[in-house]
């Protein structure tokens, strides 16, 4: 096999207070035509700086101070900037993490799409447009040969995305650069973009460069890995041997925390009659004017049922938009219920802020994802910490102070970071003070909006476990709201899973895993990639499915959420007649018409597809 | 590869105001508070005395800043025009700027109708042109250093509670605001302790902005005769009673003209060093 790609000790500078600091030191890599190169760190460690390298290109503040750079026998580096124009977008094309903020708004997508090519030359315009089409049918692109008369509004985030592989597969390039192109999709979609980008990528012997942070993901595109840590590479072998039997110990960590966290832990179950600590019956709840029945103008929740018991953990799964964060904000008092009850220890919480006790208050705690926007950046560690502690309990001077010394060491964090801001803080630490600002009210509840899914997987994983410290050590219930699954399988006793809203299954979070299932949650299992090769091969009809035909039907919002995605809708019922919940034998409750052997997992219905005529569940009443 | 790994410090690639020059602000805003207070003392020569038969004269030992249009000695009407326009501009200004920021926290706090309320009385307020305000107001009650400070605060404050309160209403839907509102605090510190903190820079920056424009709305007063009363004068009136001697480029005239800049610039130099030293550098 040719080497295509020879990268030999390059380095890369950044401009810093005192001179200039190393971002990249030393880096050399090769990689052969047709194969897939993968860039696998935590942020801060180079890999997209590398990766923009090969375009001969630095960020504003930093630049490249010296190596070579061989893409087929030419040294990037020494080109000047026309030859440089030129290799860009032709030679070497780059598809960037977010699709939406590379499309420009108002022009069609069939236009942005051949327009580089255009510009160096590849072809003429007919030409360009026929073989534009050509690669929306690759890409497995709806309606190929009108989808490029779109706009970018027009179509959804995975869409978008395929576009933009379109843009940089057009010219076919000598070399395809991925920057976390699914990282901002939401899981199901995400299987489908990364099914077609490596038969894409497969089909035309493309030579790629796959920069990401999640090993998974990687597992099912890459040949080769190269592991960074700091600008440095820790690792650089074959997948399955980076996989198997990885030599570095750092490489070894990241195979860890990237692990689904064991099994489901058997937390010690409290009695079934203990009361409740949260229930929530029939909540419905959204944004906008009120109308005529006092229901919002865009209702965001529908008909919720919850209970949580003191010490009980329940995981809150679901894609974004599908309500997750509704519900907290519903639970902390942000947003009053338009219909419904939500109880707390027994007694009717109200609904607006100004009417509840300082004692509820201080019990149901809410920690955001985001630790850079939840805590005020003016503050220090130490007033951030000490004003609940004087809010609730009076404690000030030395007690507060004592108490704060305590609270860090709760979350594992040095004393010295008292009189820090959280500008001065690391990412994890940051989310470590916001977790201890919760702990400061000793609640009963902790509401956990997100709060891993801006972090490293490492530092993820390392908060994870202090969450099911604190758990044990102080008896906490949390509301877990995650988009992963794993995390949410490593933390919670029972699980919710969420579609548009809708709470289309409950129950333990081992029940709620394994079939039978939801279709949605069933495909929402499927798509989380796993740690190994061949995943996305096996599981390659995740993204093709087919979807038994509809009759033309009437939406009066009562029919189910997932009708025009579900793979196992049943025309007449699913289309005429609103779901019912129903408990299944793994003590489940889903909202859905099939009944539990035509529940059972997505894939070997596919496969024979005439096995079993679905039967129908009889409807109550 | 046995290099130490040094931290990527957070500090801008921008290279920092030597150190001199970053306490020049304090030190001119302080010469001209200290002017403000002493200046009248010091005058050699009553403020409204005609000394010499030199019109626009030059700068001599006698006269140190020379004489003005009417052979006034410049010198002296400086110290007493700094006492207003220190005293009147800086105090109208920093009291504009408060009186803004307050309302707009006060507004964004507060219930929905209430805000609605005071945006759009604010909104009305904006719109009556402040000369013309002024005019009217002091037309109808007389002149005097409160009314002009008054005058100055009724024009520019609504200006202020703009800026303040798009600052504001944007920092209510924060994160860490809501945090503090699901821990049951009180408008008063969540507008005072979470938020202000985090809008004090650009509202500092408006400040500055404002001193000028006040500096001009007052010397325009005088200028009609309806600001400080002569034979005192403000330095904005100084320059303008002057500016005849603008062709012969009279000490009469660059004298105001110089100590209005170095104040304006001074304050606002003050004002970046103590943005800057609230953002930790």
């Amino acid at each position: 096999m040719t080497e295509l790609l020879h990268v030999k000790n390059l380095r890369v500078n950044a401009r810093g207070g005192a001179g200039e600091i190393e971002i990249v030191r030393n880096v050399s890599f090769s990689l052969g035509k047709g194969e897939v190169l993968a860039l696998i760190g935590e942020s801060g460690s180079g890999k997209t700086t590398i990766a923009l390298s090969l375009l001969g290109y630095a960020r504003h503040g930093c630049r490249i101070a010296g190596g070579e750079i061989w893409v087929d026998g030419t040294d990037v580096l020494s080109l000047d900037d026309k030859t440089l124009q030129q290799w860009r977008g032709h030679r070497i094309a780059y598809i960037a993490q977010s699709a939406a903020a590379a499309f420009n708004p108002s022009k069609r997508l069939l236009d942005q799409v051949i327009e580089s090519a255009l510009l160096h030359g590849v072809g003429s315009r007919a030409e360009l447009e026929r073989k534009a089409v050509e690669l929306f049918r690759d890409l497995a692109l709806p309606n190929p040969e009108t989808i490029g008369q779109r706009y970018p509004h027009q179509v959804s985030g995975g869409q978008l995305q395929r576009l933009m592989a379109a843009m940089a597969l057009i010219a076919d390039p000598l070399l395809v650069i991925l920057d976390e192109p699914t990282t901002a999709l939401d899981v199901t979609t995400q299987v489908e973009v990364l099914q077609t980008f490596r038969d894409a990528v497969k089909r035309r012997n493309a030579t790629a460069v796959y920069v990401s942070h999640d090993l998974a993901v990687v597992a099912q595109m890459a040949d080769h890995i190269v592991v960074l840590n700091g600008g440095e590479i820790r690792e650089h072998n074959r997948t399955e041997r980076i996989l198997h039997h990885a030599d570095d110990a750092y490489t070894r960590s990241l195979l860890g925390a990237a692990r689904p966290h064991g099994k489901p832990k058997a937390v010690t179950r409290l009695p079934a009659e203990a009361e409740p600590l949260l229930s929530i019956k029939g909540l419905i709840a959204g944004y906008g004017k009120p109308d005529s029945l006092g229901l919002p103008a865009s209702r965001i929740l529908e008909d919720i049922e919850l209970e949580l018991r003191p010490g009980q953990a329940i995981g809150i799964i679901g894609e974004s938009g599908s309500g997750k964060s509704t519900l907290a904000r519903v639970v902390a008092g942000l947003l009053p219920a338009a219909r419904g009850k939500v109880r707390f220890r027994g007694e009717e919480l109200p609904g607006q802020l100004s009417q509840r006790s300082a004692e509820q208050f201080r019990r149901i705690q809410l920690v955001f994802q985001n630790a850079d926007t939840a805590l005020n950046p003016m503050h220090t560690v130490g007033t951030l910490l000490g004003r609940p502690l004087k809010a609730y309990f009076g404690l000030t001077g030395k007690a507060q102070r004592q108490r704060v010394l305590e609270l860090l060491d709760q979350v594992r964090l040095p004393h010295t970071l008292i009189d820090r801001k959280p500008g001065a803080l690391s990412g994890g630490q940051k989310q470590r003070v916001n977790l201890a600002r919760a702990l400061a009210a000793k609640p009963d509840l902790i509401l956990c909006d997100e709060v891993t899914s801006a972090l490293d997987t490492v530092v993820g994983a390392a908060i994870l476990d202090l969450l099911a410290e604190l758990r044990r050590e102080l008896g906490l219930a949390y509301l877990f709201i995650s988009h992963d699954i794993s995390s949410v399988r490593a933390l919670c006793d029972d699980v919710v899973v969420m579609y548009q809203g809708h709470q289309v299954q409950t129950g333990s979070t081992s029940a709620l895993l394994e079939p039978p299932a939801h279709p949605y949650t069933d495909l929402l299992v499927r798509s989380v990639p796993e740690l190994r090769q061949g995943w996305l091969e096996e599981n390659r009809d995740l993204a093709r499915l087919e979807l038994p035909a509809l009759d033309d039907y009437q939406d009066n919002g009562e029919l189910c959420t997932f009708l025009d995605r579900c793979p196992k809708r049943i025309n007449g019922l699913c289309n005429s007649t609103a779901p019912g919940r129903k408990t299944l034998s793994s003590g489940s409750v889903t909202l859905c018409h099939l009944d539990e052997e035509a529940m059972l997992p997505l894939l070997p219905v596919l496969a024979q597809p005439s096995a079993q005529e679905p039967r129908l569940y009889k409807v109550n009443g | 590869m046995s290099t130490s790994v040094s931290n990527p410090s957070r500090t801008s690639a921008l290279p920092r105001i030597t150190s001199p020059w970053r306490s020049v602000g304090a030190v001119v805003c302080l010469f001209w508070l200290v002017m403000a207070v002493i200046g009248p003392w010091l005058a050699p020569h009553d403020v409204g005395q005609v000394v010499s038969d030199d019109i626009f004269g030059p700068l001599s030992a006698q006269y140190p800043l020379g004489t003005d249009y009417m052979g006034r000695d410049m010198l002296s009407r400086m110290l007493v025009a700094a006492r207003y326009t220190v005293g009147l501009a800086l105090v109208a200004a920093l009291l504009s700027s408060m009186i803004g920021t307050f309302i707009a926290l006060a507004a964004a706090v507060s219930p929905r109708w209430l805000e609605d309320g005071i945006c759009r009385l604010m909104d009305a307020l904006i719109a009556i042109p402040s000369k013309m305000l002024a005019l009217v107001i002091v037309a109808g009650f007389g002149s005097s250093v409160p009314l002009l400070i008054i005058t100055a605060i009724i024009g520019y404050a609504p200006g202020a509670f703009r800026i303040a309160y798009s600052l504001a209403a944007s920092l209510y839907t924060m994160e860490y605001v809501q945090v503090a509102q699901t821990r049951g605090e009180s408008r008063l510190y969540i507008a005072l302790r979470e938020m202000l903190p985090n809008m004090l820079n650009p509202v500092l920056a408006d400040l500055g902005l404002r001193f000028v424009f006040i500096v001009l709305l007052l010397s325009g007063l005088s200028f009609l005769g309806l600001g400080v009363q002569p034979p005192d004068a403000d330095l904005g009136s100084l320059v303008r009673e002057n500016i005849g001697g603008l062709s012969q480029g009279a000490a009469a005239l660059i004298a105001p003209a110089l100590a209005i800049g170095t104040l304006t610039v001074g304050v606002n130099l003050l004002i970046d060093r103590i943005s800057s030293h609230r953002n930790g550098r």
